[in-house]
Parts: structure tokens; C-alpha cells; sequence
């Protein structure tokens, strides 16, 4: 793993100038991947917050090769230009290694690109997809997707009268990719550099397809001040609500237990996405919201305990 | 920059890297952050979670703020284990 002192003398290669919100954590995330990454990378991003600000024309904050194509294929993109080089490297065009990193945001992993997602994890590519997971599609104005969490207030499941905001579960997508047999999966948050880039440096390393969900906290969805965004980040890893861990050849390793497992509302009160839930009517909300964290950490306990 | 469409190049592709460079979004900011270099550790954690890498960082010692890019999200100064860099209300310092 690179330590800061190493890192820092590293020249970024996702640069500045780019249009992301101020405390955008997603850009935090880019900006820690690409460091890892080096020079010798092709980034393909998916249509999301990312990819519209990074590189509106004619600025480019990319100092590395980034293709956009778009919102559903940024993995079949990336296996195409992983099956170029193959065939490039076969005929003795190209001698060095390169890496492919496609990445999108939860809209263009979990709903829009999940079918182009898992055909190229089964294709056996050997790629990194990255998911940089803000649990909405906040690029174009909150709306609900299949990542944002249960009672959550957005654009498209308001918090009202009606209904106390998102009605289902978020899906678990780190462990439908883990589904696909594939050598390595991670789940990782900004806040944790160190095991983060370490994740990163990891799947890129690994021959075959490769797979990390990051959570991105939004200052702007999730209706909080822009200085919080890596407190949210961990908080939400001591809550349990998002557990760093990793799935290696199938076997589960979790990399970060909280001393202390913090209930979840320490990380709801502070988001106005939960406000709704703070009144004593929505109770029964936050209760069930924490029994199913309960339940997924008490599986995950389980199966890292159990080395499956 | 003015370009018909028959200088733009094929596919508008961006020919030259980190162009983003040039576009200066300082002026988002509404507070600036200011490092006490006395209290400074140089651990380098501002600039790990800087989202605009607009932190300084020369031979492993934090050296300054590149204001022209700094968005004044103020991660850094919830961040910093040492509390040595402040916010500054923009009016206040002009």
C-alpha cells in the first residue's frame, strides 16, 4: 500500500478545474483512483455526475485517456478497448501494461448499465469496474434509483402525507457482482484512503475482471454542509450501513469492525434526505431501516467468520 | 474560443490533457481556507481529501492553497487533526 508521502509526490492525473459541487466526495474518489493508477491507464466513464464534470468541452480534467460513450455501456466500452489491446499486445504493437478502469455512478451501474455490466464481468474482461455510488441520480435533479437507501426523501419518492420516502431496500449490487464468481470484489468508502487505494491497487494487479463499490457522499442529495462529506463517509462505515469489506476468489474478509457499532440514526439525523424521519410518527421507519443493517451485518459477520 | 465546425476536431475529442486547468473555479468560493503553518503537521491528510487538489504539497510538506481552484469546501478544515486551517469569510477578507 502507498503511503501519503509516496502518493503525494505522485503528479495528479485527474485534475483540478473540474465542475464537480464543492465537497463532492465522488471527485475525491476519482482523484484517489487515478493516483493509484498511474499514468498507464484508460478511464472510461458512464453519463453521471463524473462524467459531465469532467469534461465539458472544450476543458478535460482527465490527464489520462477518458472516453465517454454512454449512460448504459461505460463496461462494455471497457471491454472493447480491453479486447483491442489484447489483440494489440498478441501482434506485438504494444509491449507495456496498461489498466482499464470504467466507472459510472449508481445509475449507470445498478439500473441502466447493470446488463453490460454483468456480461462483461462474465466475459472474464480484464478490467476494474468502479461504482462511485451516491445512492440517487443526483446529476439530473435526485431522483430515486435502486441504490438509494430505505425512507430516503428524493425527487421521486417524496417524504410526505403520502408516503415517508423510498418504500424499498436498496439493492445489494456488491454481492450480485460477487454472485458472478469473479476474483475480486470490494466495498470501500473515501474516508478510508489507505484501505481504499490499497483495494484499488489490489484490483488492478488481479488478471480478470474486477469490482469495487464506493460510497460517494452528496452534499447536494443527501442535503448536507459541504464540509461533512468524509465525516458522512465514516459514519456510515461505524454504522454498519456500509461495510468495507472484500470478496477475494469468494471468500469474505471484512476489513474495517467498528469498536463500537453506532445506531444508524447518527447518520440519518445528520441528512436532510432523512429529515422526515426525525418525528415521532416515522419511527417505525428508522426501526426497520436499522433491523435490515442489522441483518446484513450479522450475515456478513457470519460468512467472513465462516471464510465463505 | 470561437470555433466553426470545420476546425473542431472529429468527434469532439479533447486534444489537450488536464485543459480543465484553465478554467478557474475559485470565484465558487464563499470562505477561504487559511493554514496556520505553526500548528501544521504536514500529514498530508488536507490533501488526500482535497476533491479539487488544490492543496500544495512540495517534498512531502503542505506549502500553501492554490486559491484559484479552491472551491472553499472546507473538508480540509473539518479534517485536519490539528485544527491548523481556518475558515475566512471572503467579504471580510477583501
Amino acid at each position: 500500500m502507498p503511503s501519503l508521502k509516496q502518493l503525494s509526490s505522485e503528479k495528479d492525473l485527474f485534475t483540478y478545474g473540474h465542475r464537480a459541487c464543492a465537497g463532492c466526495a465522488a471527485s475525491i474518489i476519482l482523484r484517489q483512483v487515478a493516483l493509484v493508477a498511474g499514468k498507464n491507464t484508460i478511464f472510461v466513464g458512464a453519463t453521471g455526475c463524473m462524467e459531465v464534470v469532467s469534461t465539458i468541452f472544450p476543458y478535460t480534467a482527465w490527464k489520462v485517456p477518458f472516453l465517454h460513450n454512454a449512460f448504459e455501456n461505460s463496461a462494455a466500452t471497457g471491454s472493447g478497448i480491453e479486447t483491442t489491446y489484447r489483440s494489440l499486445k498478441k501482434r506485438g504493437k504494444i509491449t507495456k501494461k496498461i489498466n482499464v478502469i470504467a466507472f459510472g455512478g449508481d445509475g449507470g451501474t445498478y439500473d441502466i448499465g447493470f446488463q453490460s455490466l454483468s456480461g462483461a464481468m462474465e466475459r472474464r474482461h480484464d478490467m476494474l469496474y468502479l461504482c462511485y455510488n451516491n445512492e440517487a441520480y443526483m446529476n439530473t435533479g435526485i431522483q430515486r434509483s435502486s441504490a438509494t437507501p430505505f425512507g430516503a426523501h428524493t425527487t421521486t419518492s417524496p417524504a410526505g402525507t403520502v408516503i415517508p420516502g423510498k418504500q424499498q431496500f436498496p439493492k445489494d449490487l456488491t454481492e450480485a457482482i460477487a454472485a458472478h464468481d469473479i476474483p475480486y470484489v470490494a466495498q470501500a468508502a473515501p474516508h478510508n484512503w489507505a484501505d481504499f487505494t490499497k483495494k484499488v491497487e489490489k484490483a488492478l494487479t488481479i488478471e480478470g475482471p474486477t469490482f469495487i463499490n464506493v460510497l460517494s457522499p452528496c452534499p447536494l442529495g443527501w442535503v448536507y454542509p459541504p464540509h461533512l462529506s468524509i465525516k458522512m463517509s465514516k459514519l456510515a462505515a461505524e454504522t454498519c450501513f456500509w461495510p468495507l469489506y472484500e470478496v477475494e476468489n469468494g471468500i469474505h474478509k471484512i476489513n474495517f469492525k467498528p469498536r463500537e457499532k453506532k445506531p444508524l440514526i447518527e447518520w440519518t439525523k445528520l441528512q436532510g434526505r432523512f429529515r422526515h424521519l426525525l418525528s415521532e410518527s416515522n419511527k417505525h421507519i428508522v426501526e426497520e431501516a436499522q433491523k435490515e443493517v442489522d441483518r446484513k451485518w450479522n450475515r456478513l459477520l457470519k460468512m467472513a467468520e465462516a471464510k465463505i | 474560443m470561437k470555433k466553426g465546425w470545420k476546425e473542431l476536431p472529429i468527434g469532439t475529442q479533447i486534444i489537450k490533457p488536464g485543459s480543465s486547468e484553465d478554467f478557474k473555479t475559485g470565484d465558487w468560493r464563499i470562505e477561504k481556507p487559511i493554514i496556520d503553518f505553526d500548528k501544521c503537521i504536514h500529514c498530508l491528510i488536507c490533501w488526500i481529501y482535497c476533491p479539487d487538489s488544490s492543496i500544495y504539497v512540495n517534498d512531502n510538506k503542505v506549502t500553501g492553497i492554490n486559491y484559484d481552484f479552491c472551491k472553499g469546501c472546507a473538508i480540509c478544515a473539518e479534517e485536519c487533526p490539528k485544527d491548523a486551517i481556518t475558515m475566512q469569510s471572503e467579504v471580510e477578507s477583501e
